[in-house]
Order: structure tokens, then C-alpha cells, then sequence
């Protein structure tokens, strides 16, 4: 137990997704000017990170992994060199099913996400978190974890730097700087502040 | 063909004028990451190039059978495997480069720029054009990069491409490296002053106030 803790502490705060490993930045400066919006991206996130993790964990170790089809009688096969295009390809399958369900049965918390799910597909802050997954390589117990805990670190992210765009936009700041060029100071700065989360020792 | 202004506009157009990391925030999601070393911020450079510049010209190439309904998926595919080609390629002629890159060779994959160009400019034009208009981009990704990891390995370790400029203190020399710039945030701060001075320098590039 101490060690998931120890492990969702470090994925939140220690490695997070936005600030220490730059994953999902399209999205994290395009989607940030606005508090709401920013916090209905990062539930999205959340949710689809919470699935795509632990399912893509289940995927490399019973179809990719070396040796891993052996109850299909293909003891020597190796197919890890098609990870890339099977993660991409089971995320957009699960956006797409999460979206068709949310549709069906959730229609207010579609309604709130809707626009930013097709997004989640190409966001960088999914992908790599599956392939740090997999080069880490995670139990399942630890990637269900991990893959929460990410979500958690890149919403609570993005929803920090909504709020400090948000007061910033009354700010006078330099032409040059003004929007974009802001934008990455805050950042690099909130980035310091979470830096100082590495020297907890778990 | 196009004639030869319209070659320069495609190819260096994105350099500065038009550059993708500080005027369309695209692609920066796994270009920061690795700039703390000349060597590797190259490498991805090459490679991002390459991805950019062949799914360009394939996607072109094939761009009048492509119902709209599944493009997006096409799109994918076609990157996806090239980018297995470039990790592989990696990992067989570069290993210890390719241990280094980790995660960031595949998050190619993902990066706004590849499929940005292939959806706005690969999807209209011609393959020789949109093969030109990737290589074009992956200079302008590449230019920013390559300044961001020469100050950083410069300052960070006073080395460039791993040849040691300035002797640090702890090997005898003089230097006292500044160990900020091999951290995570020192990245965002370079590239808000590239922004600036880009900006300064073409002024029309300033937003708009709101």
C-alpha cells in the first residue's frame, strides 16, 4: 500500500506530467485562459489517462511483449516494435467509446467535455504517460496508479496556470511578452515552485 | 512544379516568419524535455524533420482518396509508422542516443507540428510542395531547439556536443556551471525571451491587447 501512495504522490507532484516532463503543452497553454474550461480539460484527462493506462499495461504484457503469445502458440514472437501504433490506436478507440457512452448515459458531463475529448486523442500528456508506462514497466496495480495520479498532477496543472492567466490578463506587460511569451514565464515558474516538491523523500 | 519564390516562401517561411514553436505553439510537448544536450536535441531534430517532411509527402500523395471521415486516423497510421522506423533505425545504429531520447521518439507521434502540417497544408497541396513545407517546419522546430539546448548545455554543464568549452570548477577549471539550466523550468524561460526577441524584432507578431 505504501508503495502505490508513494507512487501516486511522485506521478502528482514530484514527476509531473506538465512541469517536468513538458507532455501535454499544446493544449495546456492553448486551452488554459479560462478557470472553467481549464478544469473541465482537466477531469477529461483525468478520466481518460485513469483508462487508457492500466488498458494499453493489459495490452503490452498479454499481446506485445516478448513472448507474450505464447498461449496462441507463438512462444518466440516479439511484437513490441508495433507499441507505437497499437497505444495510439487503442487511445483513439477508448476516446471515442468514452465519448459515444458519455453521450448515452451522461449527457450533462458531455455536454461540459464535449468539445475537449477529440482533443485528449493527440494529446502528448496521454501518450507519454502510456509510454512511460511501459518503458518503466509498470504492474498492472501500479499502472492503474500511475495513470491517475498523472491525471491528477497534469489537471491540477493546468488549472493553477488558468486561475494565474486569468488575474495576469489585467497585468501591463511588455508588447513582446504580451499573451505566448507570458504565458511560458508563468509556467517555467510554476515549474520552479514544483521543484521543490523533489527533495521529499518518500 | 512551383516556381522558385514559392519554393523559398514554403521552405524558410516557417524559420522565422512563420515560425511553429513561437508563433503557433505547436510541437513543443516533447521538444523541451530534450534540450538539455546539444547531441540529443539534434538528433530529435533529424528526426522530427524526417517524419514531418515523408508523412507530408505520403499523405499528400494519397490525399484524393482519403474519405474525410477517416483522416484523422489515416493521418495517424501513416505517422505512427514512420515513426516505428525512426526508433528502430535508433535503436540499431544509436543505442545509447536512443536510451537517452527515452519516451520522446515515440511522442513524435503526437506532436501538434506532424500532424498540424499534415491536416493544414499536406491535405491541399501537392506532395513535392507539402515534402518542402515539412522540411521547412522541422527547420523552424529545429532552430528554436538547437538555441535552447546550446544555452542550456553551455551554461549547464560548459559544453557543446559533449566537448567541454569551459573547464568546470569541479574538474580544476573556473566555471561554476549553473545547475538551473539543466532543470525542467529553465526551458519555459529561454523560450519566453526567444519569444521576445523575436517579437521585438518583428514587431507584427505581437498580440493583440484584449
Amino acid at each position: 500500500m505504501e508503495h502505490y501512495i508513494s507512487l501516486f504522490v511522485r506521478a502528482v507532484f514530484i514527476e509531473n506530467l506538465a512541469l517536468a516532463f513538458f507532455l501535454g503543452m499544446c493544449t495546456f497553454l492553448a486551452v488554459s485562459q479560462k478557470i472553467k474550461t481549464a478544469f473541465g480539460l482537466g477531469v477529461a484527462v483525468i478520466v481518460v489517462l485513469g483508462i487508457s493506462v492500466p488498458v494499453n499495461n493489459l495490452v503490452f504484457h498479454l499481446l506485445l511483449a516478448p513472448g507474450a503469445l505464447a498461449w496462441a502458440g507463438f512462444p518466440d514472437a516479439d511484437l513490441s516494435f508495433l507499441g507505437f501504433l497499437t497505444y495510439i490506436g487503442v487511445i483513439a478507440a477508448l476516446v471515442q467509446i468514452l465519448e459515444m457512452i458519455l453521450d448515452k448515459y451522461f449527457p450533462a458531463l458531455y455536454n461540459a467535455l464535449g468539445i475537449f475529448l477529440p482533443l485528449i486523442t493527440v494529446n502528448c500528456a496521454i501518450f507519454g504517460a502510456v509510454a512511460f508506462m511501459v518503458e518503466r514497466d509498470y504492474t498492472f496495480g501500479e499502472s492503474v496508479v500511475f495513470g491517475l495520479g498523472s491525471g491528477v498532477g497534469w489537471a491540477l496543472a493546468i488549472t493553477v496556470l488558468a486561475a494565474v492567466r486569468e488575474k495576469l490578463k489585467y497585468a501591463d506587460i511588455p508588447d513582446g511578452l504580451r499573451g505566448l511569451g507570458s504565458t511560458f514565464l508563468v509556467v517555467g515558474l510554476m515549474g520552479l515552485g514544483f521543484m521543490s516538491f523533489s527533495g521529499v523523500q518518500l | 512544379m512551383a516556381n522558385a519564390k514559392e519554393i523559398k516562401t514554403v521552405l524558410f517561411g516557417p524559420v522565422f516568419a512563420n515560425n511553429p514553436i513561437a508563433l503557433q505553439v505547436l510541437g513543443i510537448c516533447s521538444a523541451l524535455a530534450v534540450t538539455t544536450q546539444m547531441t540529443t536535441a539534434l538528433v530529435m531534430c533529424l528526426a522530427l524533420t524526417f517524419v514531418t517532411a515523408f508523412s507530408n509527402f505520403f499523405i499528400s500523395s494519397i490525399r484524393n482518396h482519403i474519405p474525410s471521415s477517416v483522416r484523422i486516423i489515416v493521418q495517424m497510421t501513416i505517422i505512427a509508422s514512420l515513426v516505428i522506423v525512426v526508433d528502430q533505425f535508433l535503436k540499431a545504429y544509436a543505442y545509447d542516443l536512443s536510451k537517452q531520447l527515452s519516451v520522446f521518439v515515440g511522442l513524435i507521434i503526437t506532436n501538434c507540428i506532424v500532424m498540424g502540417r499534415a491536416e493544414a497544408y499536406a491535405m491541399k497541396s501537392t506532395p513535392g510542395m507539402s515534402f518542402l513545407d515539412g522540411i521547412g517546419n522541422g527547420l523552424g522546430y529545429s532552430v528554436v531547439l538547437l538555441v535552447v539546448a546550446f544555452i542550456r548545455e553551455l551554461g549547464g554543464s560548459g559544453s557543446v556536443f559533449g566537448v567541454q568549452i569551459m573547464p568546470l570548477i569541479s574538474e580544476g577549471g573556473w566555471y561554476q556551471p549553473m545547475g538551473i539550466l539543466l532543470m525542467p523550468p529553465s526551458a519555459f524561460i529561454i523560450i519566453a525571451a526567444f519569444i521576445w526577441v523575436l517579437r521585438a524584432y518583428r514587431p507584427e507578431q505581437v498580440e493583440k491587447k484584449v
